[in-house]
């Protein structure tokens, strides 16, 4: 994809029409992270991660209720901030840039690192209108064409057009379960980000519609590189190229999904996911 | 299989393992073929071809068990497509096997004495056709998914063991007859045996493919000619 001016906020092209990053080949780094310590009040919650979120992959978060992981993807686009006692030491980049410098525009960092949740939450407005939210504040089209063909772009992008092309104007939140979370995904992905963060997408939704989400999640690794937290590890394991095991606030073992899950080489690891503890 | 996965590339994935059982099931097809043709045309080039090219047999097996432990770990697989990738790592030790049998066969009829003639080596070479026609057959049925095609190499099994049982006669007959044979005779029943192992295995692939697609297995006990 084209990639966005790193420090300006001049509006950036939308999502790009075609997708020709390659999927295959080079491997590097879209997010580093490096001795991340956070803590809430007192009580540390991470120590010391050190994890690279690798380009065009879908790198997944694993780990027992309190590891840190949702904590952990919070971090990628400052979405701690908006937790008053929470502090957060270390270095986060985004590219070459940290994203916890002093002058970054936070704003700006949520529109390149978009972040999709747990329950579908769409504004109480149009289907249309909660695709078209995000590139009106961001001023990223200037007439009703443009703003329409980025809604069609983003809604097919998000395997959802077919299913709303001829209802745009219904309540967003009248849509099945598995749709509002589409349409979410199709809300991030107007804005143009760079990164998508998912944090449990799938985990209110039946198993048809995780499986929706789950191919989408394939899709969209061709444009965007992404980082989902799940409590499935079976999910994981199906939708992650890298999977990253958290416990108590420690990244324990990183590696590729397919190794992680058949020779992992920790013993911690080994004992999460043949459901030994956890 | 019957439909597409909403996920897609789970469908890459199992086209990517049956068409990996399906390279290795043409090699060892070949191996077969030229295990033949070094004992029926003396062909010392063949044997030795077949004697070389077994290690990349051995190696593609080792390709499916991992494509199949990764199935098993990313996809958690269910029903038809559980089976499938359960009797594929089996059908990929099958293959393996005959790839060893062909190996053996080449490298007994390469010593065997260049100007030995017997009938026997003409019967050896009609038993080899029909089971290479087991093997390809089999190889079909998997691909295709076709149980027709799968039960009618089962039931051809019974041939292939009665060839054996007719060809141990003979060459019992032939050692007895002169002596001097006996060391090409054993080389020739353990050609027997082993063309007689690969229509063994080719008849597991049939009960393999009977099984994924069914579910169940080929009762065992083949209804005997009264």
């Amino acid at each position: 994809m084209s990639e966005a001016p790193q420090t300006s906020t001049a509006p950036r092209a939308p999502a790009p029409q075609v997708a020709h990053a390659p999927i295959e080949g080079p491997r590097d780094a879209k997010m580093r992270t490096r001795a991340v310590n956070l803590w809430y009040g007192d009580k540390q919650a991470l120590f010391d991660v050190d994890l690279d979120v690798n380009r065009h992959e879908v790198t997944a978060l694993i780990g027992p209720s309190g590891c840190g992981k949702s904590t952990y993807l919070r971090c990628l686009n400052r979405m701690n901030d908006t937790i008053d006692i929470c502090r957060t030491e270390g270095e986060i980049y985004l590219d070459d840039r940290d994203i916890y410098d002093p002058d970054v525009d936070v704003v700006e960092i949520r529109a390149r690192v978009g972040m999709v949740f747990q329950q579908p939450n769409p504004f109480p407005k149009s289907v249309y209108d909660n695709v078209a939210y995000g590139p009106r504040i961001h001023g990223l089209v200037n007439t009703k064409a443009e703003l329409d063909e980025l809604v069609e772009q983003s809604l097919t992008r998000a395997a959802l057009w077919n299913e709303v092309k001829d209802r745009l104007g219904d309540p967003g939140n009248g849509l099945s379960g598995g749709q509002q979370q589409r349409l979410c995904i199709a809300r991030t992905i107007a804005v143009g980000p760079e990164v998508i963060l998912m944090d449990e997408p799938a985990s209110a939704l039946d198993p048809v519609a995780t499986a929706h989400i789950e191919e989408l999640i394939d899709e969209l690794r061709r444009d965007y590189t992404i980082c989902i937290v799940t409590h499935s590890m079976q999910q994981a394991a199906r939708v992650s190229q890298r999977t990253a095991f958290f416990h108590l606030g420690r990244l324990i073992e990183v590696g590729e999904t397919n190794d992680l899950f058949t020779n992992p080489q920790q013993q911690m690891t080994q004992d999460y996911i043949t459901g030994r503890f956890g | 299989m019957t439909g597409e996965h909403i996920v897609r590339s789970y469908d890459t994935d199992i086209d990517e393992l049956v068409n990996t059982i399906s390279e290795m099931g043409g090699l060892a097809e070949s191996q077969v073929a030229g295990a033949l043709a070094a004992l029926t045309r003396r062909d010392v080039e063949a044997a030795e071809r077949v004697i070389t090219a077994d290690a990349r047999l051995d190696e593609i097996e080792e390709k499916v068990d991992q494509m199949s432990i990764h199935l098993f770990a990313r996809r958690q697989p269910m029903a038809r497509d559980l089976r499938l990738i359960a009797m594929s790592l089996k059908i990929s030790n099958d293959l393996e096997r005959v790839g060893d049998y062909a190996a053996s066969v080449a490298k007994r009829a390469k010593r065997l004495d260049p100007g030995l003639q017997l009938n026997a080596i003409g019967s050896l070479g009609r038993m080899g056709a029909l089971v290479q026609d087991m093997l390809t057959d089999v190889l079909d049925a998997y691909i295709e998914r076709d149980d027709r095609q799968a039960m009618s190499v089962w039931h051809r099994d019974a041939e292939v063991d009665d060839f054996y049982d007719s060809l141990f006669r003979e060459l019992i007959t032939y050692v007895l007859e002169d002596p001097r044979t006996t060391s090409a005779c054993i080389d020739l029943l353990f050609i027997a045996k082993n063309l007689e192992r690969i229509g063994d295995h080719a008849t597991n692939i049939a009960e393999r493919v009977h099984y994924i697609l069914h579910g169940d297995r080929i009762n065992r006990v083949r209804s005997e000619p009264a």
